[in-house]
């Protein structure tokens, strides 16, 4: 697999150390930072050609390669990240982190609180997107990054490069933004809120302080991604991949067994792999910053007001199968561009895979992503000959 | 050039603001980007085309004109297009009303069913006229609302849309570049012309 033409094969973590504190959104500070992160391609002689990758709610800095030759699965967005695929890694230099408040690296509520010794659990502060705006700021400037050609993301990772747009104009060309929203809908809060009461009430949850109990609430963990698989993807999809197949027992009459259908065993699967491998107070807190988030809350509410303050060019891309982030929401981000009258472009990809659509390889999607970012591409070479008909 | 490009290029100031509705490939937004530093945004529904778009450049929005321009602002544009589109959309009158709504000015271009070889093929034929203007058959169409000068003409009329001008082209095919003399245009249009291209406002 690694040795696949289009894959940026084995690809190494770095980390960089903050040594200052860092003042959260919330009011509380963070002593100091770590962040994880990881980058593929090449950086140009003038430094133009950097891209970055967002991640939302369960993803990390591995979007591509492997980190080992017998690694099973690469990075989470391995279908749009790698030679000569969309995101082209032999014209971009495209860097992707793990977000504070995580758990694959980067400083979050399983780091050691400095004050306490102790892991910050449930006292790690409450994060927002700005906050990760802003520590991907700090990454940009550790690598001398001045302005991205795109800040690219899918989902809550949409949210953020909407952030960048409105925070830091001046420093990214592009933003792509993928089944994404300007804000949660109360249904996706409601779905949210649940997810959180499952581990909440979870037994070995111990209000966020399992780590000093030498256990997980996997159980509550579990419930919640379950609930999340099942929002992610849509109706037809799931039918179409499981059906009423039974995993194992039968309907026959007469025959008393003990029922799985294939769809029961597929939630438990992912629900027992993710509880084994996922933090569950970033969990707690990402879902939160999903739920704080709305772009336009300090522009009077008026997101056309928000973008104003953009400079950069917009694509927007939905999935017409997605319920959690429907074409709809997307259209409100398109609709307040126009408004203010910015560049935009936006397709609605007829894809069957519903909001994980954004992550898996999808023909259209994939021909325009590439199409866009080619152009991208062309842009930021005539940029570093100096013509200035480029843009 | 394509010489109802070249009608149209006249109309349209330099670094205005422009929307092309049902912009296909983007052939004429990327032209008047080009040649007009326009600032344009294409509307779309075709995913191939959007993806056209895209690859040229351009600002392309997928959305169905059917169901209105309500995202775009009043007077939001300098000059709204719909060219080959008129005759392809469900209801015409209410496109030609958001059009107007939205631009100041809109330059509109159609077949023209009154084109006297239309006429001719179905007085002589007793059929649908299918030619390379109008390539598919009856029942397989997008064209759902074919018109002829005079139809467009009564049409604004009756919704006090200003017109500001009209060119007729006499040669089938939008893609012309035979030029048509400027006599056909006054003198009998609705007979002469194969291809029309109106300046309108409100």
């Amino acid at each position: 697999m690694t040795s696949a033409s289009n894959s940026v094969g084995i690809v190494a973590v770095q980390t960089v150390h903050f040594d200052q504190p860092f003042s959260v959104s919330c009011g509380r500070e963070l002593p100091s930072l770590d962040i994880v992160y990881e980058t593929y391609g090449q950086l140009n002689a003038d430094r133009s050609n950097a891209v970055l990758v967002c991640h939302a709610l369960s993803g990390d800095h591995h979007a591509a390669g492997y980190h080992s030759a017998d690694d099973k699965k690469p990075g989470w967005w391995d279908n749009y990240i790698g030679p000569g695929k969309a995101i082209d890694t032999n014209q971009f230099y495209v860097v992707s982190l793990n977000n504070i408040g995580g758990c694959a690296g980067s400083t979050g509520p399983s780091s050691i609180n400095p004050e306490t010794n102790e892991p910050w659990g449930p006292d790690f502060p409450t994060l927002r997107v700005r906050d990760w705006v802003e520590t991907q700021r700090m990454l940009a400037d550790y690598l001398a990054v001045e302005q991205w050609a795109a800040v690219i993301g899918g989902s809550l990772g949409g949210m953020q490069a909407m952030r960048w747009a409105l925070e830091y104009p001046e420093r990214l060309r592009h933003c792509v933004v993928i089944a994404s929203a300007l804000k949660l809908t109360a249904q996706n809060i409601a779905f949210n809120k649940t997810s959180r009461t499952a581990i909440s009430s979870d037994p070995e949850f111990y209000e966020g302080r399992y780590y000093q109990h030498n256990t997980l609430p996997r159980h509550g963990l579990a419930i919640a991604r379950m609930i999340g698989h099942i929002t992610y993807l849509s109706d037809g999809v799931m039918g179409e991949k499981f059906g009423r197949d039974l995993r194992s027992g039968t309907f026959e009459q007469g025959i008393e067994s003990e029922l799985e259908f294939q769809v029961e065993s597929y939630l438990r699967h992912q629900g027992d792999v993710f509880s084994e491998s996922f933090d569950a107070n970033t969990y707690m807190l990402m879902t939160k910053a999903l739920d704080l988030f709305d772009l336009a809350r300090e522009y009077d509410n008026d997101p056309v007001k928000a973008f104003a303050e953009a400079k950069c060019r917009f694509l927007v891309i939905s999935f017409t199968s997605d319920w959690r982030f429907s074409p709809e929401r997307s259209r409100e981000i398109v609709n307040a561009l126009i408004g203010a009258e910015k560049s935009v472009s936006y397709a609605e990809v007829d894809a069957p895979l519903g909001h994980d659509s954004f992550l898996l390889p999808v023909e259209r999607y994939n021909n325009l992503f590439t199409a866009y970012m080619q152009k991208v591409a062309q842009e930021q070479q005539s940029l570093s000959q100096g013509d200035d008909h480029a843009a | 050039m394509r010489h109802d490009l070249i009608t149209l290029n006249q109309w349209i100031d330099t670094g205005s603001r422009v929307l092309d509705l049902g912009c296909g490939e983007g052939t004429l937004l990327a032209q008047l980007v080009e040649n007009k530093n326009v600032r344009g945004l294409g509307v779309e529904i075709d995913a191939d085309n959007i993806t056209r778009c895209i690859a040229k450049g351009l600002n392309v929005i997928e959305q169905n004109i059917d169901n209105g321009l309500s995202n775009f602002a009043d007077n939001s544009f300098d000059t709204v297009l719909l060219t080959q589109t008129l005759q392809a959309v469900h209801r015409p009158d209410y496109v030609l009303q958001e059009m107007l709504r939205v631009g100041k000015e809109c330059i509109i271009t159609f077949p023209n069913f009154g084109y006297w070889q239309v006429r001719l093929y179905l007085m002589l034929r007793g059929k649908m006229p299918v030619s390379k203007m109008m390539p598919y058959h009856w029942y397989d169409t997008p064209n759902i609302h074919f018109c002829t000068v005079k139809d467009f003409e009564a049409l604004c009329r009756a919704q006090g849309i200003k017109i500001l001008h009209r060119s007729v082209q006499a040669v089938q095919g939008a893609d012309s570049k035979i030029k048509t003399p400027s006599w056909y245009s006054k003198l009998w249009p609705n007979f002469l012309g194969a291809h029309a291209i109106y300046h309108v406002t409100r």
